[in-house]
């Protein structure tokens, strides 16, 4: 395990020095990435702004699910390029060469490109955050913020674990499906918002088949100190985020079968 | 006239041909673009529902606009003709040069037919999915409402064949930007993300502050998304209809007049490295 990890940072530390090569095409893909994301925050503003509250949630507390939100987004993304090439890496009959090598592909994959321009949502999302708690913590607010970061990692292995089973797919058609979109992105959007606001039937998606509700919003709900107005005790907020690494292990328990499965083009 | 509008008919039908195979695509594409919707349209009535502060927008016109929008996504300028620019990454640029035709208006007609049969293979299917299945399973709330009059399906009409126009001519913008550097990822990303919260696809621009609303009024995304979508809503009528549909019907000539310039000049210092 240890071995895997050192492994793992060589390749991260590979894959930086090679991207720092091109330094301002380096600085120009952090700050675009981080300007095109914080866009989405000025939506949240600009409701705020007209409308002054959102169903007894302020716009401080909302900061929390939305910095939250994106943090775990852009954690999985900055490790998910890798998968993200499947369907190339298939087709071209890359993934013959990660077999040969004795590591396992998920390892290898996970270190393939660590497209550090990535962070730039990631630094959005922790500036959002970190000015949600300060004014929170003037306000006398007192969050707890190992639950926050547990949130964080919960929710970042659940993204990661959607975009392994993106891979997984494409094992079988060749192309990422679009569709997996709804749940990465979409995910992001809607956890960007406290739960409550949308309507039983439809938070139900988010409940079952993409578990953000358990993982992000009511450990964030926990570490505010508020009672859950969808009444989970708050107990459960502090434990929920688990699911998020068990998500991950199952998309990577479906990857390694459907490598198994899998016939190399012949190239 | 029409013999020299020939080539470029020709162009556009050839390439609205092909962009018809790609029917799956836009299917798949739909179950994401609904999910957004309702993430949008549910945040947006939550807001109206906490707040003593009346919408600009009723709840029945949000709905109108938010499933307009995502209706309309094809529009937007994500992206660059990709047959064009991989035309000019290669090379083969010199070969469009050679023919006896306009390379601004070749140009032109291929993305307009790859924009508008892109959007119409997602536009179709989005509108019988929210105007008619939604209201039918019990989604009365959140369906997308029939245009308020015969007059306002009318002005609907010519604003979205303006906004098709005009959508093409932001991507030739972007297009020519191509002949001036080699790696467009910085343009291909800034791009796309102004023009998401000024066409209204991100937040219906009503719902702007007011302060701002001078200039949202008179730039030129706005008649992608949001001067359609109104029209269809009834919430823009008589001269304040007449006006947003003239400065759309503006831009269009302005943004052409302005990708032709720059064509021609990039055409100018254009170098085709052998091979």
């Amino acid at each position: 395990m240890a071995d895997a990890l050192r492994l793992w940072l060589r390749f991260a530390s590979i894959s930086f020095r090679s991207q720092l090569q091109y330094r301002v095409s380096f600085v120009v893909g952090i700050v675009g990435g981080f300007l095109v994301t914080a866009i989405e925050f000025v939506a949240v503003w600009t409701l705020f702004d007209r409308f002054g509250g959102l169903e007894g949630w302020t716009l401080h507390e909302v900061a929390i699910f939305y910095g939250v939100a994106h943090m775990a987004l852009a954690s999985a993304d900055l490790l998910s390029t890798g998968f993200d090439h499947a369907g190339e890496l298939i087709r071209s009959g890359g993934l013959d060469r990660l077999l040969l090598r004795p590591r396992s592909t998920v390892l290898q994959l996970l270190g393939h490109e660590f497209a550090l321009r990535r962070l730039g949502r990631f630094a959005q999302g922790s500036i959002i955050l970190a000015w949600g708690a300060t004014r929170l913590g003037q306000a006398g607010m007192r969050l707890d913020y190992p639950l926050l970061a547990a949130a964080v990692f919960g929710g970042g292995c659940l993204f990661l674990a959607l975009f392994v089973l993106r891979g997984t797919l494409s094992i079988w058609t060749v192309q990422a499906l679009e569709v997996v979109n709804a749940a990465t992105y979409g995910g992001v959007t809607a956890a960007q918002y406290p739960m409550t606001i949308y309507e039983a039937w439809f938070r139900r998606f988010f409940t079952f088949m993409v578990p953000l509700l358990a993982v992000t919003y009511l450990p964030v709900v926990a570490a505010l100190g508020r009672p859950d107005p969808l009444g989970f005790p708050m107990w459960l907020g502090r434990y929920t985020w688990l699911i998020g690494p068990a998500c991950l292990g199952g998309a990577i328990v479906i990857w390694n079968l459907g490598v198994r499965h899998y016939t190399s083009t012949g190239s | 006239m029409t013999q020299r509008a020939g080539p470029y008919r020709a162009q556009f039908d050839s390439r609205a041909r092909q962009e018809l195979q790609y029917r799956a695509a836009a299917l798949a594409g739909l179950f994401t673009q609904v999910v957004f919707g309702f993430i949008i349209l549910m945040t947006l009535l939550a807001f109206y529902g906490s707040s003593e502060v009346p919408s600009p927008l009723t709840a029945v016109q949000t709905a109108a606009y938010v499933w307009m929008a995502q209706a309309l996504l094809g529009l937007m300028p994500w992206n660059v003709d990709p047959i064009a620019q991989e035309r000019i990454r290669t090379g083969a640029v010199a070969l469009d040069l050679l023919r006896p035709v306009g390379l601004y208006g070749y140009w032109y007609a291929g993305a307009l037919a790859w924009r508008t049969v892109r959007t119409a293979l997602r536009f179709v299917p989005m509108l019988l999915l929210a105007g008619v299945v939604f209201p039918y399973i019990g989604l009365q709330t959140y369906a997308l409402p029939a245009p308020v009059s015969a007059t306002a399906g009318a002005w609907f009409v010519c604003a979205l064949v303006l906004s098709a126009l005009l959508s093409t001519a932001v991507t030739m913008l972007m297009q020519v930007a191509m002949m001036w550097t080699v790696s467009p990822d910085g343009v291909l990303r800034i791009v796309p993300a102004v023009a998401i919260v000024l066409s209204g696809g991100l937040v219906p621009l009503p719902l702007f502050p007011e302060w701002l609303q001078p200039f949202l009024e008179v730039q030129p995304l706005r008649g992608l998304i949001d001067t359609p979508t109104r029209l269809y809503s009834g919430d823009l009528v008589g001269a304040a209809a007449a006006s947003a549909l003239m400065w759309s019907a503006g831009w269009v000539v302005v943004l052409v007049g302005l990708g032709r310039l720059a064509l021609s000049r990039g055409v100018r210092r254009l170098v085709v490295a052998g091979g």
